[in-house]
Parts: structure tokens; C-alpha cells; sequence
């Protein structure tokens, strides 16, 4: 049988859904016999690879390149789970959120600064007027809030989902 | 004369006073209703909404904390519409205002918190409104977070109730309500205000608490407002 492709990509986040997931510690080794990691920031990949499985998707759609990444992932993906609860709700990087983003800029680049004052532009997306939860911007077939969601929620999804059945949060579900 | 009235609760028959409320007696016999507003030993409001509950004959859902029983009434405490109705009610009040639980003084004590969970709600469908709220610090021993209000009103309820200062109101209308001490003077500005926290207790959230604790910290002692309302009582 052919291993479940499972694709993650973290967003306006801090990695720390990422870090849970590593959390499942020797849990992982299980996962990989039924599936394979084929984009994300744990592997080599450089383009989100078609006919994947289950996106991951950490962290609010913050950007232009997270809005891109997250409609790449849910074109090449069956299913996707918004992890953790910047992608789920907005979270830390929504702070900003009632801020327009040039005023926002300025206070942290041109007023905040010591020296070198001013808005970087090179090599750095555009920031969107908000930072948003996932379901703003592409259907999500699954949400699994918490910050970071614990390694055994994450675990029980991606077990249920490798057995070929919808995962229930239960008591399991959690914000914050 | 006490009057006593039977009604009936999820089809047990049940023997109360009249002028009790729903929420009042299905509690005293183990019935769960969840309830955010509601505080023992303060009046009710029906502000939440999370308390609806069917009652027999009556076509809409009705809050159980303000509703009095009534004899041959029969009240039905959870169905799938009922059920939905509390989600979205839950689900609005974290649309309304920033409650980012993830750097919250409350959290994993919050009332808010605790019932989106028990209610599985993983995500909220409507579009977050994100208001710029102001946090007021002017107190020397509280602080109080609009972002993390959610205009319950149990802390004027318990001011205006139990401690007899009315620091606490509510302004304005719909979304554009704010929580105001003492005719919009900064919390530590109110010379009516005795510093005596009891609405920092009775704060289901992290709108308001204690300074000088970190995300987790502040837990809240529940009790307090029910225990003077009992002692007094019984005086």
C-alpha cells in the first residue's frame, strides 16, 4: 500500500506546532511507517509536492507569501488541519490586527529603531492589512486548536486520520 | 405560604418553590445547564444566553436564569438546537473582542475558555471583528483588559449588590458597549471604588485581575460573592 503523503508548513507562527509535533517523540517512528513527510520545514522539499495527502498548516495567513503558500497547500492537498491556534484563530500575530499596517511599521522600524530607521522592503513579503485565521482564506477540513496544541492531540489526529477515520478532539481540545 | 409547583425537567418531575428559576432548580437537582452570566448570589440578567433552554408551549428558547418555573411547566435542558444556539453564542463573544487565551492571565481559569471547550467549538465561523481596546492600569492592585471583556456584568452586579459602591456600568449600546468605572474615570481615578476586588473575583475571564501575575497565574476565588450572600441571609 502506498504511504500517506503528509505535507506542513508554518505560516505567521513561532514553530512551536511544529516543535509539539516532534513532541510525539518515539510516536513518530509509528507514523512513518504508514506515511511520509514530503514538504515542510523538517524536510528538503522546495515545491509543495501535487497529490499530497494532509497539509499541516501552522500560523496565521499574515503575508502575501502566506496566503500564497496556504492556497498551495490546499490545491495539492485532500485535507488540511489548521494546527495549532494561530491558524486557527488569528492569536498572537492578530494583535496587530486593529493597527494599520504602515502605522504599524513605522513604530517598530523608523520609531522603535536605534539606527538604520526604516520600513524594510527587500526580501520581505508584504504584510496583509490582518493577520487571519486559515478558514479566511481556504476551506479547513479539520481544526486543532492550542498554543502549541499537545503532542498527544496531534498524535491521536494523525493516528485516527492513517486509520481512514475523522478525528474527534473530545476532551482533548484545548485553546491556549 | 411557600407555594410549591411540580415541573419537569429533562422528564423528571420535580418538586420547587414558585418564584425560583429554571436555572435555580434544575442546578439544586444535578440538572446541568451551562450558564457565564449567572453568579450565585447575585440577581440574574439573562445577558449570555447560554442557558437557553426549551420550555413546553413556549415557541422560543428561553434563558433558564430568568425564567420563574411553573406548575405542569416542562423544560428541556439539551438538544441539537439548543446545543447549536449555545456554540454560536459562545462562538460571538470570542468574534466581539481579542481574547488571544494564549497570552491571558486566565487561562486554563477561564469560565469563556473552559465552555468552548466543553462545548467543542475548535473554530469560530464568523469573521473576528479585532477592536483596538484599551487596558486600564491606573489601579494599583487591578488591571482591568477590555479586550478580554465579555459585558457579562457580574463585576457591577457584585459591586452594585454585595459592596454596595456602584463603581461599575455599562455604556454604550450593542457592540459599541464598554465596561466604565464611576462615570468613565480610569479605574484608579473611582473615589468610590474600595479597592475590595471582589469583581476581580467574580470576573469569568481574564478581563479583569490581579497585577503582578503572568499568562496562567491569576486564579480566582469563585466562591467569595456566594458565601457573603449566604452568610448575610442566614443573619
Amino acid at each position: 500500500m502506498d504511504k500517506v503523503k503528509i505535507g506542513t508548513c508554518w505560516l505567521d507562527g513561532c514553530s512551536g506546532c511544529h516543535m509539539s509535533l516532534l513532541d510525539v517523540d518515539e510516536s513518530i517512528v509509528a507514523i512513518l511507517r504508514k506515511a511520509d513527510i514530503v514538504f515542510g520545514p523538517l524536510v528538503d522539499a522546495q515545491e509543495w509536492p501535487e497529490g499530497t495527502d494532509v497539509a499541516i498548516v501552522e500560523g496565521a495567513v499574515s503575508s502575501q507569501d502566506d496566503r500564497e503558500l496556504v492556497q498551495t497547500a490546499r490545491a495539492r492537498s485532500k485535507y488540511l488541519i489548521a494546527l495549532g491556534d494561530c491558524a486557527v484563530t488569528g492569536n498572537v500575530p492578530s494583535m496587530r490586527n486593529g493597527i494599520p499596517v504602515r502605522k504599524l511599521l513605522e513604530r517598530i522600524y523608523v520609531e522603535g529603531a536605534d539606527e538604520s530607521a526604516g520600513i524594510p522592503t527587500d526580501g520581505v513579503p508584504p504584510l496583509l492589512r490582518q493577520a487571519e485565521p486559515l478558514r479566511q482564506t481556504v476551506k479547513v477540513d479539520l481544526h486543532v486548536p492550542g498554543c502549541p496544541p499537545r503532542p498527544n492531540a496531534i498524535l491521536m489526529v494523525l493516528s485516527e486520520l492513517l486509520e481512514g477515520r475523522e478525528p474527534d478532539l473530545g476532551s482533548k481540545l484545548r485553546f491556549g | 405560604m411557600v407555594e410549591k409547583v411540580k415541573v419537569r425537567i429533562d422528564g423528571e418531575v420535580i418538586a420547587a418553590t414558585a418564584g425560583q428559576t429554571i436555572l435555580e432548580v434544575a442546578r439544586a437537582n444535578s440538572k446541568y445547564i451551562p450558564a457565564l452570566c449567572h453568579m450565585e448570589g447575585l440577581s440574574a440578567t439573562g445577558a449570555c444566553r447560554l442557558c437557553v433552554v426549551e420550555v413546553s408551549g413556549v415557541a422560543k428558547l428561553v434563558p433558564a436564569c430568568t425564567t420563574p418555573v411553573a406548575e405542569g411547566q416542562s423544560v428541556v435542558t439539551s438538544t441539537p438546537q439548543i446545543e447549536s444556539y449555545r456554540k454560536i453564542a459562545l462562538e460571538l463573544l470570542f468574534a466581539e473582542r481579542n481574547h488571544v487565551c494564549a497570552v491571558c492571565v486566565s487561562s486554563g481559569h477561564c469560565e469563556l475558555q473552559a465552555l468552548a471547550q466543553e462545548h467543542g467549538v475548535t473554530h469560530v465561523r464568523y469573521p473576528y471583528s479585532c477592536p483596538r481596546l484599551p487596558v486600564d492600569t491606573t489601579h494599583p492592585r487591578y488591571v482591568l483588559d477590555h479586550n478580554r471583556c465579555i459585558l457579562c456584568g457580574r463585576c457591577v452586579r457584585t459591586c452594585a449588590e454585595i459592596e454596595g459602591a456602584h463603581v461599575w456600568e455599562v455604556a454604550g449600546r450593542g457592540i459599541g458597549s464598554r465596561l466604565v468605572s464611576e462615570l468613565q474615570r480610569p479605574w484608579g481615578e473611582a473615589t468610590t471604588c474600595t479597592s475590595c476586588g471582589k469583581c476581580v473575583q467574580a470576573c469569568p475571564t481574564g478581563a479583569m485581575a490581579e497585577k503582578g501575575w503572568a499568562v496562567e497565574e491569576m486564579t480566582k476565588h469563585k466562591t467569595v460573592v456566594s458565601r457573603l450572600t449566604s452568610m448575610r441571609e442566614g443573619s
